[in-house]
């Protein structure tokens, strides 16, 4: 291969005392070439991060470089004086950030921010920074450069923000462009875009990429070199393609298992009675308006039909803002829509008024997104659960010794039941949720993004649950969901939603195999490592 | 909790704040027993100085009254209408704050533009008027002030409640019937507990300035002793007896700076992450 | 466009509020123990029966009370704020004359504390966590628990009575009868003292505002964005920093001008500025309600002006605002 750029040797960062481990990143080496994608792999709290931060000099104070060099032209940068290490910063190695939503000034025009590069290097006149700041605007693709330049944040999407960032980090060519999880926060199309786009300045300018990612998918499209890490340190290192095709190590491999692959499951055909039937349901948000103005407005259901059989899985994928959200919270009535019939068991939900729509809301339950907010941090688990049987009129005793139970079932314990959220993980945390929803015992289950919030082998786990669960008690699931190969794991069926209408609904393997509408087989494209998981599909069934 | 009072108590500025209010407290609890004459009584000569005569450490006042029982007897009032003032804003501003952010819609408008109204006016402009024109006693006073200091209460009650309801544990009480009475009051009240208690350790010590301000322009209760009246009292001797002006008003800093330092001691205590050392 | 229309808005909903005030006002005179007339004379008016015959009757006291509202309404929208007994002069007239003087007062002291303060909370910030820091936040704090009308007398006791540096008394030298640049220098020296201890509480307010969100700011993204692009930490503290800090500091000074206003009596009372809080004190003393109300409803006009004022400041450095997507 080509030069060395960059060579890790030995590098420890030391955590502040009290932390749960003692060490950030431990005993860490590689090197990075000239031209080469290396991906730097691993869970949340792997030390992934805290890496990338000590090569740019953007640790957190509480964190300490205890050992180790950095070499990069020939120096230690991680013993550089800190003026010299600022003179590197933004010139010879660049990074860019997962959150293009909060990483721009929301002040200054987009136009100024790049310039700034520049200037914070003495660069250039004025004149002749903006001339540079245009093209760079035009070479990462945003349309109408000559509007862009003179925008502000807050007018350009998360994917038009990170292209902003890519043209400031592209701005003086540097040798190392550090990307850190730049596409997790993206709609799966536009994370293709902006992969496609970090790919294409690779080859043109000849630059290292150091890539971070915990997304296996994401590797499999962008990756020359992988390393995985754990715990802070590297458990494996080499060539992407060796790495997804015979990882060594045995977390690798389960990282690897916890993947949903494109081996899309035989679905089971249900026919049985609709537990939710949904007849034409519209909602449309109307924001502003008033003193003249005309309100906006954003159909965010529109005219959807759809049933769910008893015991079935139905999937609902879409990206964000296509409405699969809003649909979720309108089936439990969380949003009120403006017509349509939501007919659970043969009553309209949507027709309730509030005081009958209490004593029915035991019908359809939810799981939520986010492990952390859907916990009432002052209450006990116990509570938690019973508090909605008892609402319902089931004597207290009795629904705390089915919590109790269900918290076993969960996979929990019973003693959880006493405990407090925040003793617990995102994993288990969203293991209680499913208990709450089952102590009701409803008809249906709406889990929307469920697994989203969590890490890969976390998300395998609660999946697998979820299964384990269907198959012992029959349930009925809506599962909302943006990811298309989570939605493949468990769901019989897949409905594709965009712009608040259903663009396509079928069975699993047809909708994958065979998608029908356009916008479905563009989002099964963008899928990243979608080769690749095919061949692992092929990989599975030998197994 | 317990994290609470080890973090509280690792904070020296909140400590020493502990320990001035303390000493507050105790001298206005046994003011009637040092001095069981009152405050009023005439003791000695007018303009004795301070330090100089055996049982008046202070000195005597324009009509040779104790200065001393004067500071014992105006830290009851102060604390006591900083305190009851404190808790009529509360009762105006919570359950206000709480509907409006709740409900939304046209309660939370309505609500919203009567606080607003409320926060316009200059509030100690406002609270001279209402004292002046209800007459000042204990009660118009600690009226007048709850009146003038709600605003703010109800706008941060709202703003917790607004941020509260859209979690998604709010969302599972709703799914699990729960009504919204009580998922107001038994899931989301508690969890804006803590910001609540400290901005109401803050309006404490507020109020305690309101009253000696309003007490300095004559707008005391005349049968009851306080700081702002004897520094009103001593305003214009102030060329040639500065103690009768001083040590009122040092008794309220010490007793405003406390409450102040108790506060922040809570903030950082209750917010851990928002700690505001912060991390540089 | 935008803003001409914000303005607008902003003017209307002001109007309301002090329509709001004024039947406030009238309440409170009808809230009063006793009756109206005597309230609006004052209690020294109350010798002059044909003053308060002459009240009767222009408030037609006689009448239902929603006409006597419709009266003193539509008496204060024609400008008329009363008469007052005891000063001899029209309530209008007499603040007038004194608002120059409170105007002066409080946007030297507004100044001096919003610049003092967001410089010292900067300050602070810089050093967080070090003897600079806590000096700072110390002073703060000391200030934030000073009664002002206390630091004023303090401030006389201790510049005007002991050193002799500057006067303590009044808006000029009475008697000196200065011209010109002479007597803009002596206005000068006589504000010194009322504005510094006017200024005093507000620019703790500040300074501890200032720090917070300094450290605020500090944690977010996009100062980690600037510091990736090799910029340098004062330009850092500056451009990206400072300026979304400021923007709570902003909306907290609108919201203090209130405060700053109802200070100014406290401030002007101390060192007998001639001012309307001056005029506030002195309503008081004599019991003339009428000339009382009417220093509350132009304060309060003040306070309304000033928010406006704020607001479109706010417009000019946040972008976001007012803006359609």
């Amino acid at each position: 291969m080509s030069e060395t750029v960059l060579s890790i040797e030995n590098l420890t960062l030391d955590l502040p005392k009290g932390a749960d481990r003692a060490h950030a990143v431990h005993d860490l080496s590689f090197t990075l070439a000239r031209g080469e994608v290396l991906c730097v792999v691993g869970e949340s709290g792997s030390g992934k991060s805290m890496t990338a931060n000590a090569l740019m000099g953007l640790l957190p104070p509480a964190v300490k470089v205890s050992g180790g060099r950095a070499v990069f032209g020939g120096r230690d940068v991680l013993s550089l004086p800190e003026p010299e290490r600022r003179a590197l910063r933004g010139a010879r190695i660049a990074m860019i950030f997962q959150e293009p939503m909060t990483a721009l000034n929301p002040l200054l025009r987009i136009g100024e921010q790049i310039a700034e590069v520049f200037e914070a290097h003495n660069l250039h006149s004025p004149a002749e920074r903006r001339a540079r700041a245009l093209a760079l605007i035009e070479e990462v693709g945003l349309p109408d450069p000559q509007k862009i330049i003179r925008a502000y944040p807050f007018q350009l999407s998360g994917g038009q923000r990170q292209r902003a960032m890519i043209a400031m980090a592209l701005a003086l060519e540097p040798e190392i462009l550090i990307a850190d999880e730049p596409t997790t926060a993206l709609d799966v199309t536009t994370q293709a875009q902006i992969l496609d786009l970090i790919a294409d300045i690779r080859q043109r300018h000849g630059m290292a990429v150091m890539f971070i990612t915990h997304d296996f998918g994401v590797v499999a499209e962008i990756a020359d070199r992988v390393i995985v890490m754990r715990y802070g340190e590297a458990v494996e290192a080499g060539p992407a393609r060796e790495v997804l095709a015979e990882p060594r190590h045995d977390y690798t491999r389960r990282l690897l298992e916890a993947i949903p692959s494109n081996a899309v499951p035989r679905p089971e055909r249900v026919t049985a009675a609709p537990a939710l039937e949904l007849r034409n349901l519209r909602k449309t948000y109307r924001t502003g308006g008033g003193w003249g103005r005309a309100a906006r407005e954003v159909t965010a259901i529109d005219g959807i039909s759809l049933s769910i059989a008893k015991g079935e899985v139905l999937g609902l994928v879409g990206e964000s803002g296509s409405g699969k959200s809003t649909l979720g919270r309108a089936v439990v009535r969380l949003v009120d829509p403006d017509s349509g019939q939501i007919l659970v068991g043969g009553e309209d939900m949507a027709a309730l008024s509030p005081e009958a729509l209490r004593r029915a809301r035991r019908k359809v339950q939810m799981v939520f997104q986010d492990p952390y907010a859907s916990l009432n941090p002052r209450s006990r688990i116990l509570r938690s659960i019973s508090d909605g049987p008892v609402a319902q009129g089931v004597p207290k005793q009795k629904a705390e010794a089915r919590a109790r139970e269900l918290l076993e079932v969960v996979g929990l314990g019973a003693d959880a039941a006493d405990r407090y959220p925040h003793e617990f993980s995102g994993g288990q945390r969203q293991r209680i949720g499913i208990a709450r929803a089952l102590a009701m015992d409803p008809d249906l289950i709406i889990a929307d993004e469920a697994v989203s919030a969590l890490d890969v082998s976390i998300q395998a786990q609660v999946l697998d649950l979820l299964r384990d669960l269907r198959k012992r008690l029959g349930l009925s699931l809506l599962f909302i969901t943006h990811d298309l190969r989570v939605a493949a794991q468990l769901c019989d069926r897949i409905a594709v939603m965009q712009k608040g209408r259903l663009v396509e609904i079928g069975p699993v393997d047809e909708v994958f195999l065979n998608p029908q509408d356009p916008y479905t087989r563009s989002l099964l494209a963008a899928v990243p490592g979608a080769e690749w998981a095919d061949g692992g599909a092929a990989r599975a069934e030998a197994v | 909790m317990s994290d609470f009072w080890i973090r509280f108590s690792r904070n020296k500025g909140a400590l020493l704040g502990i320990a001035m209010l303390a000493a507050v407290i105790l001298v206005a609890l046994v003011a009637p027993l040092m001095f069981p004459k009152g405050p009023w009584q005439m003791v000695q000569r007018p303009f004795l100085t301070p330090f100089a005569t055996e049982g008046l450490p202070l000195g005597t006042d324009t009509l040779g009254r104790n200065v001393a029982a004067g500071l014992a007897y105006g830290a009851r009032v102060s604390l006591l209408v900083g305190l009851v003032s404190t808790l009529v804003a509360l009762a105006i501003g919570v359950p206000l704050g709480a509907v409006a952010g709740y409900y939304g819609g046209w309660v939370d408008e309505a609500a919203m533009r009567f606080t607003e109204f409320f926060q316009t006016i200059p509030n100690f402009a406002l609270a001279i008027v209402l004292v002046a024109i209800m007459e000042p006693t204990l009660t118009s006073i600690t009226l007048a002030i709850a009146i003038v200091s709600w605003p703010p209460v109800a706008r941060l009650v709202r703003a917790e409640v607004l941020s509260l309801k859209k979690r998604e544990f709010v969302d599972a009480a709703q799914l699990a019937g729960l009504s919204n009475r009580r998922i107001l009051l038994a899931q989301i009240l508690p969890n804006a507990m803590s910001p609540i208690i400290v901005m109401a350790s803050l309006m404490v010590a507020t109020a305690i300035l309101l009253e000696s301000s309003l007490a300095f322009l004559g707008l005391g209760d005349p049968n009851i002793m306080s700081w702002g009246y004897m520094i009103g009292a001593a305003r214009t001797v102030i060329r040639s007896a500065w103690w009768l002006s001083f040590f009122p008003g040092l008794a309220i800093v010490i007793t405003v700076l406390a409450l102040n330092l108790i506060g922040e001691g809570l903030n950082d205590a209750m917010n851990p992450h928002l700690n505001r050392k912060g991390r540089a | 466009m935008a803003i001409a229309s914000t303005v607008l808005g902003r003017l209307l909903k002001a109007a309301i509020t002090l329509l709001a005030i004024v039947v406030l006002n009238f309440l409170l005179i009808h809230a009063a123990p006793g009756d109206p007339a005597a309230v609006m004379a004052g209690e020294a008016g109350a010798a002059d029966e044909k003053f308060i015959a002459q009240l009767r009757e222009r408030f037609g006291l006689d009448q239902p009370l929603h006409v006597q509202l419709w009266n003193y309404v539509s008496n204060i929208l024609q400008l008329d704020l009363g008469y007052s007994y005891r000063q001899g002069a029209p309530v209008l007239d007499l603040i007038l004359e004194r608002l120059p003087a409170t105007l002066l007062l409080t946007l030297t002291a507004f100044g001096i504390s919003l610049l003092f303060g967001v410089a010292m909370g900067v300050a602070a910030s810089a050093r967080v966590g070090k003897l600079g820091d806590s000096a700072i936040t110390g002073v703060a704090l000391l200030f934030y628990a000073t009664p002002l009308y206390w630091a004023a007398l303090m401030a006389v006791l201790v510049f005007s009575v002991w050193l002799g540096w500057l006067p303590g008394f009044g808006y000029e030298t009475v008697g000196a009868d200065y011209t010109g640049l002479a007597r803009v220098l002596d206005i000068l020296k006589h504000l010194i003292l009322p504005a510094a201890t006017l200024g005093l509480f507000f620019m703790a307010v500040y300074t501890r505002m200032t720090r917070a969100s300094m450290l605020e700011v500090a944690q977010m993204d996009f100062v980690k964005t600037a510091r990736a692009k090799g910029l340098p930490d004062k330009v850092i503290r500056r451009r990206h920093i400072l300026r979304n800090a400021l923007l709570p500091v902003v909306t907290l000074a609108g919201l203090q001008a209130g405060q700053l206003v109802g200070g100014a009596v406290l401030t002007e009372t101390v060192f007998a500025w001639p001012g309307i809080g001056r005029l506030m004190f002195e309503s008081l003393e004599a019991r003339d309600y009428n000339t009382l109300l009417g220093v509350f409803l132009i304060s309060a006009a003040m306070v309304i002006l000033f928010n406006i004022v704020t607001d479109l400041v706010y417009r000019l450095i946040d972008p976001r605002i007012g803006a359609t997507r």
